[in-house]
């Protein structure tokens, strides 16, 4: 089986968010990038695959050559090799198309992406990639299992959870619970010297037309400061959620 | 030129989400000065719909509509939206949103907004959206003739503006799943995260899971949902699926109480779109005073049954 996990190079949890050139840049200063959190689950359980079952795993990331940290990381996890396909990853449906080229040039089984990044939180990709190829597709996945060609996947409802079965090729939408968190892995020493050595082929990208543009990033309105109510003063607080704030 | 938004059902009933989608497109139909069509499945019952605007209702109700494809429901999307001439559609996204509009976005070739909360501009047609886990906004321009949007989940509202609606039945062909289902697992009898208006959540500062009871009590009487932080989820306190924040669950509630919640910047992540949000938390320095709207400093075990008692009494008089 062969198994592509896109992996999207985004601001860390934590990254306080700004803009610069009149808000229509998103301000890398500082900032330390990571491995989409939700790419991250996917990979692990791509790792479990090729582990048990003898997939071989390839990472791919649209981007710039500052991803490459993030791919070369991806590879000290685990997988076997990456590709980067060489643009800027401005808009959902270019990064899609040029994914959706990388996963027929290299006839994978199963294609492995977040169902959201925690940047743009497009969660677009995935499903665009499906519409693209016209591959079965499952969003919001939580539990995958495959035999022979066969793939049993859990994915999350409003309000529970469904158990489907569905033939490879595939594409998923993956979140925490595709694999535990427990289950993450910390790239060791052996497997970041080892990471070096492995293939990261450099592709250029596709002519693809550029269908959203962000014409200004703006920052919620900073709100008032909170009202404090006495521990023995519950009626008051009530009163205010129900006169003036109106929720109850 | 029109609108057409997709309006879900369960149960017979149709989701709230159905009527805050109805309500955007009216919105959105205005905007662009043109009539509000909306696709409506299982439902025999479509005048509900016609009370947020929407002018005229197809209505489909098949067996194939029993699937977990996707692929499936988008197809019969585009189909109404080329049968009516439809450039904009709009679908609100929870689980089966999000699922599906992707797709439809490619099959229409359509430029697809996310989590968007606002019409901002038809000219060019610029759609505000959520970005960088709620902590900002970015205005997005669509620059294709068919525009799909997702509406995020209580962002535009429930908003009624009642119009003289007619329905038709609605016949398109459906296409094969690849998909089948074998079990469902789904939670009865308890609001869910996603569909509450009000969210009673708990942290670390309850020392232990034997503690909830006195948050289910205050949920129960408000008819809310139950959530809680990461570590409580990762010790085991309470299941993962309750677990709000950056990796958890996203809250869009009207109300949304933390109690014993520090407020750590990946918490917030998952509650920065509720409305209204009230901290109860024996420490005055804990970082989510500063994004609250209402406090009180107090200890939990105190606050929260004291709290529980008056409510009863509040209940009681106001029905
Ligand atoms: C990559 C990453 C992702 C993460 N994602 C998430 C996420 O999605 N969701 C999430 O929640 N966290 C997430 N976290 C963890 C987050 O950083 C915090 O550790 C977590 O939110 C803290 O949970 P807490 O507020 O329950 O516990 P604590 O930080 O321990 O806070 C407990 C609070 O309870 C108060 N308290 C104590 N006793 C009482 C009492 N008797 N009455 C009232 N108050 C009391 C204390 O003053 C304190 O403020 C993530 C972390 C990382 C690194
Ligand atoms: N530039 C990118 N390169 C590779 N994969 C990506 C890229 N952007 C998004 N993805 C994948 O698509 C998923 C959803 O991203 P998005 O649609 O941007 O929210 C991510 O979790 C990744 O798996």
């Amino acid at each position: 089986m062969k198994i592509l996990v896109c992996i999207s190079h985004v601001p860390d949890t934590t990254s306080k968010i700004n803009f610069t050139e009149n808000d229509t840049q998103f301000d890398k200063n500082g900032v330390q990038y990571v491995i989409n959190p939700m790419d991250e689950y996917c990979l692990t359980r791509a790792m479990w695959f090729k582990e048990k079952q003898g997939a071989s795993v390839t990472v791919v990331n649209v981007g710039t050559q500052e991803t490459e940290a993030t791919l070369r990381k991806a590879l000290a996890i685990g997988a076997d090799d990456a590709i980067r396909v060489d643009a800027s990853a401005t808009d959902s449906f270019f990064v899609a198309k040029q994914l959706a080229e990388v996963v027929k040039n290299g006839n994978y089984d199963l294609v492995l992406a977040g169902k959201e990044s925690i940047d743009y939180n497009g969660a677009m990709v995935p499903g665009f990639m499906a519409g693209l190829l016209d591959y079965s597709f499952i969003n919001a996945c939580v539990g995958l299992e495959i035999a022979e060609n066969t793939a049993t996947a859990i994915r999350e409802i409003d309000g529970g959870s469904e158990t489907l079965e569905t033939n490879l090729p595939l594409i998923i939408g993956g979140q925490k619970g595709i694999v535990q968190e427990a289950d993450l892995r910390i790239p060791n020493m052996r497997g970041i010297m080892m990471a070096r050595k492995k293939p990261l082929q450099v592709v250029p990208a596709v002519a693809a037309a550029s269908e959203v543009e962000t014409v200004k990033f703006e920052k919620p309105a900073t709100k008032g400061a909170v009202k404090l109510v006495d521990a023995d003063n519950l009626d008051e607080l009530i009163s205010l959620l129900h006169n003036e704030a109106k929720v109850i | 030129m029109s609108v057409l938004v997709f309006a879900e059902s369960s149960g017979g009933k149709f989701n709230k989400t159905a009527f805050e989608a109805t309500s955007f497109g009216r919105t959105v139909a205005n905007a662009l000065e043109t009539d509000l069509t909306v696709l409506s499945v299982y439902m025999d019952d479509v005048s509900p719909l016609y009370t947020y605007g929407a002018d005229k209702v197809l209505r489909v109700n098949n067996e194939a509509l029993n699937t977990s494809d996707a692929n499936v429901y988008a197809n019969i999307i585009k189909q109404a939206a080329e049968q009516e001439g439809a450039d904009t559609v709009i679908i609100s996204l929870n689980a089966n949103g999000y699922y599906l509009a992707p797709l439809v976005a490619v099959s229409l070739d359509a430029a697809y907004a996310s989590n968007a909360v606002s019409l901002e501009s038809t000219s060019p047609f610029v759609i505000k959206r959520k970005v960088f886990s709620n902590k900002a906004f970015a205005n997005v321009a669509l620059n294709t003739t068919n525009k799909v949007i997702g509406l995020a989940k209580n962002a535009f509202g429930v908003h009624e503006n009642p119009v003289a609606g007619t329905a038709v039945d609605f016949e398109p062909t459906f296409i094969a799943s690849k998909i089948k289902r074998t079990a469902v697992d789904k939670t009865t009898g308890k609001v869910t995260i996603a569909d509450a208006d009000i969210v009673v959540s708990g942290g670390r500062g309850l020392k232990s899971g034997e503690n909830w009871g006195m948050l289910e009590e205050l949920a129960e009487i408000l008819g809310a949902a139950t959530a809680c932080s990461k570590p409580v989820a990762d010790l085991g306190w309470r299941p993962h699926a309750e677990h709000v924040g950056q990796t958890g669950k996203q809250v869009a509630s009207n109300l949304y109480i933390a109690i014993g919640i520090s407020g750590a910047i990946q918490h917030l992540a998952g509650v920065n779109s509720s409305k209204v949000k009230v901290v109860i938390n024996t420490d005055p320095e804990a970082p989510f005073f500063k994004a609250a709207d209402y406090g009180v400093v107090g200890d939990a075990f105190e606050v929260v049954p004291a709290l529980v008692e008056k409510l009863k009494a509040f209940k009681a008089q106001n029905g």
